[in-house]
């Protein structure tokens, strides 16, 4: 298996959401543009980290990669299958090498559903397995390797713990026998203890499985320990990319360079020597996201040029891609970061008078 | 003395044809003026119950009992009648919560809740009042904070409504501040403002803080002494380098084994603790800690471990510690606390490892339950 | 280390492996939400209460002392309503006698069947008409698209219409326009609960078409009406079953408010609690008795409803499971 042997190629996806209002019939007023193209790929049996505050459209990147989300516009190439104009049942079909692991472990899972029915519904959806015996065979041996008991198949996830639960949806995944997997924060809702088991487990699944995985995280620690490539997204784009090492040690962007000193390190020694980058202010509101380059408007690096009316490519610099104009002279030194005020970011999708709430026409708002 | 003395604290919730839940189940610890400390432990450890408690905000249902002390600058928290609490509520003691939107009043201007507090505790009124919440907003970082005044929670992001909830909590100027995971529900970039802002806040003012919290990154950057908090006990208190290098309740070592590190390398395996926080042993019947403890003994069993106090001021509750290298356990135990002398006579002490942030008063001797 | 010591480790070693009732079946969540109603004391009262209700609907009236439409006291010249003479109880007749002379411990007894019978149908009138609207909404929703969005909006504003109305209007305008009959007063409270479980079932479809079980079946590959069929439709049943139990309360008074106003059966012979409060009014001063006694019977079976209903929506919560 060579290295450039892509199994997954993503091209200028772009995924905007219609934002609705009206008081009898809906119109769109404008668009939450929640991946506003990105390019991408990831080589079979590698980890590509995705990174990036609330709101950046991670989730969104995933769901539309797998079809869940149908993109605005943009390919998504799937071991050289084009997945966005697959017609609906050969698309169901590709699904089973396909799969997706999400973030709540509990909410994944179909209260009603015991453990047994979980796990065949993907198999029987796609005619695996004889008769019976043979999937209950299969699921045994996938219970195995996620190192959930036999015992389990009866019970239904409430009677689970947390970790267990993510097992469970992990196990899902894997019924299948899939080649990708898309893991949404595969552990933020998880104990720090069970964190770690899980992580161990997805990493050991790579090992025996030849897996390849998207791995969705805000936690930087976590994606940087478990994937290859690490990628970072700011409102909707990747603003870096980089080998994992490489995007500690000698991160480029600004944002990068903000993001990696905002998180904490369990060493007290590592804590009080490092440099801290504070960042003013919020991050804008994806429905009205700043010109030019996005992060201008928190950049310590700002420049008066270029910055505000020139949205940056992604450009390959060493080992890197990085979308910044000014990452070179940054990098050397030449440019100093300077002071920014914070300037007032409004919460998405709220009504600018105070008690102009309207009507509950959300879903779920009234059970 | 130190300003918040927490001795034996215990929250049992009993609900009928349930099984009682020990949310908290004997937590000692103390807290110094201007220090910072840290409590640490996974989900349902008692974090929250613990806080809640000293601040007297726990739910009036039947069935709930609180035992042990919170001696707060003389007085006991628990003892106090709802009125003299509600005066030191705010006052003295303040509290931030995790989730700022559910803690603000959703219908009521921003400055006007400030201004409550202000007009509460410290009688201020009018545009004396006004004045004193926008430079408490400035303080706390707000943009423009005169207008903001004006705005409902909802207008402001979740980072900014923190602010505002710190700005209500530091705006008498409290003694004591409790932050009850005050970044979890935020962002790195905003989480690593908001920090700043305690630690500022803290550092000006000479508030104590308590910060609760299950991310060891964040104790590990602010805190100076940390509890540990393992099924509703603190299982070991340090300050903060001695707990990060040398971590000797296995708990401990074993979160730490757990969390991966932004500078670790690829590959790198974790060592996570086996099992979840639902296999415990309930503490009376011995160590709660021993169904995922790799260092278990006979003796873990049977009764609970005692709280064991060594010469570097630090404290731990288990009979099998992490030995620390170049220390044979023999030796370990002869340096291990004289269990038999007076509470708060600690033998002369090694140089502090990690000085607390008030000079000149060192890692207080502790009243810990005499074992 | 002592004997005892090595059993202790025995237990923890079991506990460590992480749970030892490996023979036990798996709880499913309406057992276990069955479970915690036998455990609630509302629920038990409410069953009770509705227990005795249902006992006494449906084989009372086969075992009544007396025909409830027979003027006895009348024709036994006990009942002189003109003049004021209705007397109480007594050794036969446990609750004495009405206006017209008739044996209101019978009457009681054969209204309990009225009253369940108009409670129950007309809810499942409600239930019935709203689920279809409610699903057909959430379904077309759910699917999207111009359509979808387009039939969605359409029945739900339909339906808003109606939730603006006051109830009670509503159902006096339909027994205006159908006359007044026992009918008319099923049907008019079934119409008011319409909006409710119309309402109901589409935002709980909704909400379970985006989560994120049903987001993992559509990346199993599962088919979109199978999803339809195992995951949205169940799990929206709950809250509408939840529903169904307190409106059947609230379906009671109103059909006994609606009674009382002369909308219900015209032919006051045939005994409903309602009817009876009505015509026991002229009579308060009298004998308070012919009012309070249906007045109690409605209080009670509502709250009865009302309390099995609580404690299933309780019972039911994700929120509140372990
Ligand atoms: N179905 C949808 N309809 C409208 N807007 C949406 C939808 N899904 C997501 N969005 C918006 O798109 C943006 C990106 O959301 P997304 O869930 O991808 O972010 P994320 O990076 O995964 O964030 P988080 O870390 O909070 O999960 C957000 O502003 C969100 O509000
Ligand atoms: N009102 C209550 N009634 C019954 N049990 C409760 C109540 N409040 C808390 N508990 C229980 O007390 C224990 C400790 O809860 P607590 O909220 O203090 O945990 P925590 O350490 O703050 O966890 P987290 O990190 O999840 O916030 C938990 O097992 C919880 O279920
Ligand atoms: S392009 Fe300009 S604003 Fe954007 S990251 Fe680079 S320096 Fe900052
Ligand atoms: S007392 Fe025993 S079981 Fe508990 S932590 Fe120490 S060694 Fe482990
Ligand atoms: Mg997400
Ligand atoms: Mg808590």
């Amino acid at each position: 298996m060579s290295d450039n042997d892509i199994l997954v190629e993503v091209r200028d996806l772009k995924v905007h959401f219609p934002i609705r209002r009206g008081v009898l019939f809906d119109r769109t007023v404008g668009h939450v543009k929640a991946v506003d193209g990105v390019d991408l790929s990831i080589p079979r049996g590698k980890t590509y980290g995705l990174v990036g505050e609330s709101g950046c459209g991670k989730s969104t990147l995933g769901r539309a990669l797998l079809q869940l989300t149908p993109p605005t516009s943009g390919e998504v190439k799937f071991d050289g299958v084009e997945l966005t104009t697959l017609p609906a049942g050969k698309l169901r079909a590709t699904r089973r090498r396909m799969q997706m692991i999400f973030q709540d472990p509990m909410s994944s899972l179909d209260p009603r559903q015991n453990v047994e029915s979980i796990l065949t519904e993907g198999l029987q959806a796609h005619g695996i397995g004889a008769n019976r015996d043979d999937r209950r065979r299969i699921i045994g041996e996938t219970l195995d390797a996620v190192g959930l008991p036999k015992w389990a198949l009866s019970r239904y996830p409430h009677e689970f713990s947390g970790g267990q639960r993510q097992r469970i949806g992990i196990a899902r995944a894997l019924v299948l026998g899939p080649e990708l997997i898309v893991a949404d924060e595969p552990v933020s809702a998880l104990d720090v203890s069970i964190q770690a088991q899980v992580v161990n487990l997805l990493d050991e699944l790579q090992d025996s499985l030849g897996l390849t995985y998207l791995v969705i995280a805000h936690d930087l620690a976590v994606v940087r320990h478990i994937s290859d490539v690490v990628g970072v997204m700011y409102l909707g784009a990747l603003v870096e990319e980089a080998p994992s090492d490489r995007l500690y040690t000698e991160p480029l962007h600004p944002y990068t360079r903000a993001l990696m000193s905002a998180v904490p390190v369990p060493d007290p020694d590592v804590e009080d020597r490092r440099e801290r980058i504070l960042l003013a202010g919020d991050l804008p509101s994806p429905a009205n996201p700043p010109s030019g380059c996005r992060f201008h408007t928190r950049c310590p690096w700002a420049q008066p040029t270029r910055c505000a009316d020139e949205r940056p490519e992604l450009r390959q610099i060493g080992a890197s891609r990085v979308a910044c104009h000014w990452a070179e002279q940054i990098a050397a030194g030449e440019l100093r970061p300077h002071e920014v005020t914070a300037k007032v970011t409004r919460p998405e999708d709220e009504g600018e008078e105070p008690g102009v709430v309207s009507a509950p026409s959300e879903p779920g708002s009234y059970v | 003395m130190a300003l918040l003395e927490v001795d034996d604290l215990s929250v049992t919730f009993a609900r009928r044809g349930q099984r009682t839940v020990h949310a908290v189940d004997g937590v000692s610890f103390s807290v110094d003026t201007g220090e910072v400390v840290g409590l640490v432990g996974e989900s349902g450890c008692g974090k929250s119950v613990t806080s809640l408690a000293i601040m007297g905000l726990l739910p009036k249902q039947p069935g709930l009992r609180v035992g042990g002390k919170a001696v707060f600058d003389g007085n006991d928290l628990l003892q106090l009648d709802d009125r003299s609490r509600r005066d030191i509520r705010g006052r003295d003691v303040a509290m931030i919560f995790q989730d700022p939107l559910s803690s603000l009043n959703p219908v009521i201007p921003i400055g006007l809740q400030v201004t409550e507090v202000l007009a509460r505790h410290r009688g201020m009124k009018g545009e004396a009042a006004a004045k004193e919440a926008a430079d408490l907003l400035d303080r706390v970082g707000i943009p423009d904070p005169r207008r903001r005044l004006k705005e409902y929670p909802h207008q402001l992001s979740g980072g900014m409504r923190q602010r505002a909830l710190i700005a209500m909590a530091v705006a008498c100027q409290p003694r004591l501040l409790i932050a009850d995971e005050p970044t979890t529900a935020l962002d790195v970039t905003i989480q690593a403002q908001i920090l700043e802002l305690l630690k500022d806040l803290v550092r000006d003012s000479g508030t104590a803080l308590v910060m609760i919290t299950h991310d060891l990154g964040v104790v590990a950057g602010m805190c100076d002494t940390i509890n540990v908090l393992y099924a509703g006990r603190v299982v070991e208190t340090a300050t903060r380098r001695p707990l990060f290098r040398q971590p000797r309740h296995p708990y401990t070592e074993g979160l730490l084994g757990s969390v991966p590190r932004l500078d670790a390398g690829r590959g790198e395996r974790l060592n996570p603790i086996p099992g979840s926080v639902r296999d415990l042993l309930p503490w009376p019947d011995g160590c709660a800690f021993a169904p995922r403890c790799a260092r278990r003994v006979d003796a873990c069993v049977g009764e609970p471990p005692e709280l064991v106090l060594t010469h570097d001021a630090r404290s731990y509750r288990c009979v099998n510690p992490v030995p620390v290298p170049g220390l044979t356990p023999e030796a370990d135990a002869r340096a291990t606390a004289p269990t038999t002398t007076e509470p708060g006579a600690v033998p002369a002490q090694a140089e502090p490892a990690d000085p607390p942030a008030v000079p000149g008063s060192g890692p207080a001797p502790r009243e810990e339950e005499t074992p | 280390m002592t004997i005892t010591g090595g059993k202790k480790r025995e237990k923890i070693d079991r506990l460590a492996e992480l749970s030892a009732r490996e023979d036990e079946q798996g709880v499913s969540l309406w057992k276990e939400a069955f479970r915690r109603l036998r455990r609630n004391p509302a629920a038990i009262v409410g069953v009770v209460i509705l227990a005795i209700f249902v006992l006494v609907a449906v084989i009372g009236p086969f075992l009544v002392p007396y025909s409830p439409t027979d003027s006895i006291g009348i024709r036994e010249g006990l009942v002189k309503s003109g003049q004021g003479i209705i007397p109480g109880a007594s050794a036969d007749h446990w609750l004495g006698f009405d206006h017209q002379g008739r044996d209101e411990f019978s009457r009681l007894v054969v209204g309990a069947r009225q009253t369940l019978l108009v409670g129950v149908v007309s809810t499942l009138i409600g239930l019935a008409v709203g689920a279809l609207i409610g699903g057909v909404a959430g379904a077309a929703a759910g699917l999207g698209g111009r359509w979808g969005r387009w039939i969605d909006t359409t029945l739900m504003r339909f339906i808003d219409m109606l939730l603006a109305m006051p109830s009670l209007l509503l159902a006096v305008s339909i027994a205006a326009l159908l006359g007044a009959s026992l009918t008319t007063v099923m049907i008019a409270v079934g119409v008011v609960s319409v909006p409710i479980f119309a309402r109901l079932l589409r935002g709980s479809m909704i909400a379970q078409a985006n989560s994120d079980y049903v987001l993992a079946a559509t990346s199993l590959g599962v088919k979109k009406s199978k999803i339809a069929l195992t995951h949205v439709v169940p799990n929206s049943i709950a809250p509408v079953i939840v529903q169904a139990t307190l409106t059947l309360a609230t379906a009671i008074i109103e059909a006994a408010a609606l009674s009382f106003l002369g909308l219900g059966n015209p032919d006051s012979a045939i005994p409903e609690w309602g009817v009876m409060l009505a015509d026991a009014q002229p009579y308060l001063g009298i004998r308070p008795g012919l009012a309070i006694y249906p007045a109690l019977g409605i209080i009670i079976t509502a709250l009865g409803f009302t309390l099995l209903g609580e404690a299933m929506r309780e019972a039911l919560d994700p929120k509140l499971r372990k």
